[in-house]
C-alpha cells in the first residue's frame, strides 16, 4: 500500500465534505438536539461547537485504536463508557474555567453523550478506519455541526437581543424607548424560531445545491 | 396528590420535551413518517422513562449526591460523586433498555415484533438520558414525584411525535417547493407547533 500523506485529497476531503455537502445536521439530520437549544446567543454555541469537536475528535481516535478489539456485540456500550469518559472530562474543564457558560448550557454538556453526530460517526467511520483519518473526520463533522450552530446563533442573537457574543450591537438611540423606531423581535428567543431557522437554513442549502432535494 | 399532578401536567404540556427543549429530535425526525410507527416509538419512550427516572433518582439519593453515602457509615458523609452521574445514568439507561427488550419479548411478543429496531434504538435517544438528567436539576423531594416526572415526559413526547406524524402523512399531497420537501417542511411544522405548545405557559399551576 502506497503511503498517503497527512493531508493528501481524500484526507483534505474528510474535512470539507462536512461542511456543505454532507453536513452532519442538515443533511444527515444528527445532533439536532443540542443545536437547537444551545442556540440563543453566541458564546454557548461556541463553547458547545469545541465541547463537542473534542470529544468527538478523541472518541473517534480511542474508537479506531480499539477497532480489531472490540466484539462487535458490546461495541454499543464500549462506545458509551468512552464518550461519557471524555464528556466528565470537558464537564470538568467547563465548571472550572468558564463556570458561567457551564451553567447556561445546563444539562446540554452532558447530552454530548447522547448526541447523535457522536455515535453516528463512531459506528459509520471510525470503526471501519485508521485513528488519524478518523480525527479529520471527527474534527470535520463537528465543524460543520459548529457551521450551523454558529449561523443560527447569530441570528438569533442579533435580532432577538439585539447584541453579539454579549456586546450591544444595535444604537440605543435606534430603540422606541429612546424615542427610535426600532424594537427587539422577542420570539427570536423562544424555543420554536430555533426550528424555523434550521428550516430556513435547509431551504437555502437545498435551494443551492439541487442534488441534496428530497424526493 | 395536587403536586403530583403539577408535575404531570408541567412536563406534558409546558416543559415539553420536543417542544421546549428539542430532545429526542433525531429519532423525533427519522421515524415520524406514518402514526403506527411513531405511536410504537413514543409508547416504548413512556415505558423506558417511567423506569429510568425513578432508578436514577434512587441511584442520585443513595450513592452520588453529596452525602448520600451516609447510609454506609459516618465516615462517607462528605464523599462527592456526583461527577460520575452521566456515566451511571447512561449505564442504568443503557442495562435497562436491554431489560426492557427481554420483558418484552417475552410477554408482548407481538409488540416486540411491532416495535423492531426500535427498542434498542431508545437507549441512545437524548430524551431519555434528558430526563435523568432534568430530574437531577430538579431536586425532587420523592420517588413518586420522579416517576410521575418520567411518566409526564414521555407522555409529552408521545404526543409531540404521533402529532407530527399524522400532520406529515398528510404534508405528502401538498405542493411543496421542491428545496423544502422532507426535512426543511419538517423542521417549520416542528416550529409551528411549538409556537403553539406556547400558549400552554400562561396556565397558572
Amino acid at each position: 500500500m502506497a503511503k498517503e500523506g497527512l493531508f493528501s485529497k481524500k484526507n483534505q476531503k474528510l474535512l470539507s465534505t462536512p461542511l456543505n455537502g454532507n453536513n452532519p445536521v442538515t443533511v444527515q439530520v444528527l445532533g439536532i438536539c443540542s443545536a437547537l437549544a444551545v442556540t440563543v446567543q453566541l458564546k454557548p454555541a461556541v463553547v458547545m461547537t469545541l465541547s463537542v469537536m473534542a470529544v468527538l475528535a478523541f472518541a473517534n481516535v480511542i474508537i479506531s485504536l480499539l477497532r480489531n478489539t472490540i466484539p462487535s456485540r458490546i461495541r454499543i456500550i464500549v462506545q458509551l463508557v468512552v464518550v461519557a469518559a471524555l464528556v466528565i472530562l470537558v464537564d470538568q474543564i467547563l465548571k472550572a474555567f468558564v463556570y458561567d457558560v457551564s451553567k447556561q448550557l445546563s444539562v446540554f454538556v452532558g447530552l454530548i453523550i447522547t448526541n447523535c453526530i457522536i455515535m453516528g460517526r463512531l459506528e459509520a467511520f471510525a470503526l471501519g478506519n485508521k485513528p488519524w483519518p478518523a480525527f479529520l473526520d471527527g474534527v470535520g463533522n463537528a465543524a460543520g455541526y459548529g457551521l450551523v450552530l454558529i449561523i443560527v446563533s447569530f441570528f438569533r442573537e442579533l435580532l432577538g437581543s439585539g447584541s453579539l457574543w454579549g456586546y450591544k450591537v444595535i444604537p440605543e438611540s435606534w430603540y422606541v424607548a429612546n424615542g427610535g423606531f426600532y424594537e427587539n423581535n422577542g420570539m427570536m428567543i423562544l424555543p420554536p424560531m430555533a426550528l424555523i431557522t434550521v428550516g430556513a437554513i435547509i431551504w437555502f442549502q437545498r435551494w443551492k445545491n439541487r442534488d441534496l432535494i428530497e424526493k | 396528590m395536587e403536586n403530583l399532578i403539577n408535575i404531570f401536567v408541567k412536563s406534558i404540556f409546558i416543559d415539553n420535551m420536543v417542544f421546549a427543549y428539542f430532545f429526542g429530535m433525531c429519532s423525533y425526525l427519522a421515524v415520524s413518517k406514518s402514526v403506527k410507527t411513531a405511536m410504537g416509538l413514543g409508547i416504548a419512550v413512556v415505558f423506558v422513562l417511567g423506569i429510568t427516572v425513578p432508578v436514577d433518582y434512587l441511584l442520585e439519593n443513595y450513592i452520588l449526591k453529596e452525602g448520600a453515602l451516609v447510609w454506609l457509615g459516618e465516615g462517607f458523609a462528605d464523599v462527592d460523586l456526583s461527577f460520575l452521574s452521566f456515566i451511571m445514568f447512561i449505564a442504568v439507561i443503557a442495562s435497562m433498555v436491554q431489560l426492557v427488550e427481554m420483558v418484552v419479548e417475552k410477554f408482548a411478543p407481538v409488540l416486540y415484533t411491532q416495535l423492531g429496531i426500535f427498542l434498542p434504538l431508545i437507549a441512545v435517544n437524548c430524551a431519555i438520558l434528558g430526563g435523568s438528567l432534568f430530574m437531577q436539576q430538579k431536586a425532587f423531594h420523592n420517588i413518586g414525584e420522579a416517576t410521575v416526572y418520567g411518566l409526564g415526559s414521555g407522555i409529552g413526547w408521545l404526543l409531540a411525535i404521533v402529532g407530527i406524524a399524522a400532520i406529515r402523512e398528510k404534508v405528502q399531497y401538498s405542493d411543496i417547493p421542491a428545496p423544502l420537501r422532507g426535512l426543511g417542511i419538517t423542521f417549520i411544522i416542528t416550529g409551528l407547533m411549538g409556537l403553539a405548545f406556547m400558549g400552554f405557559m400562561g396556565i397558572k399551576l
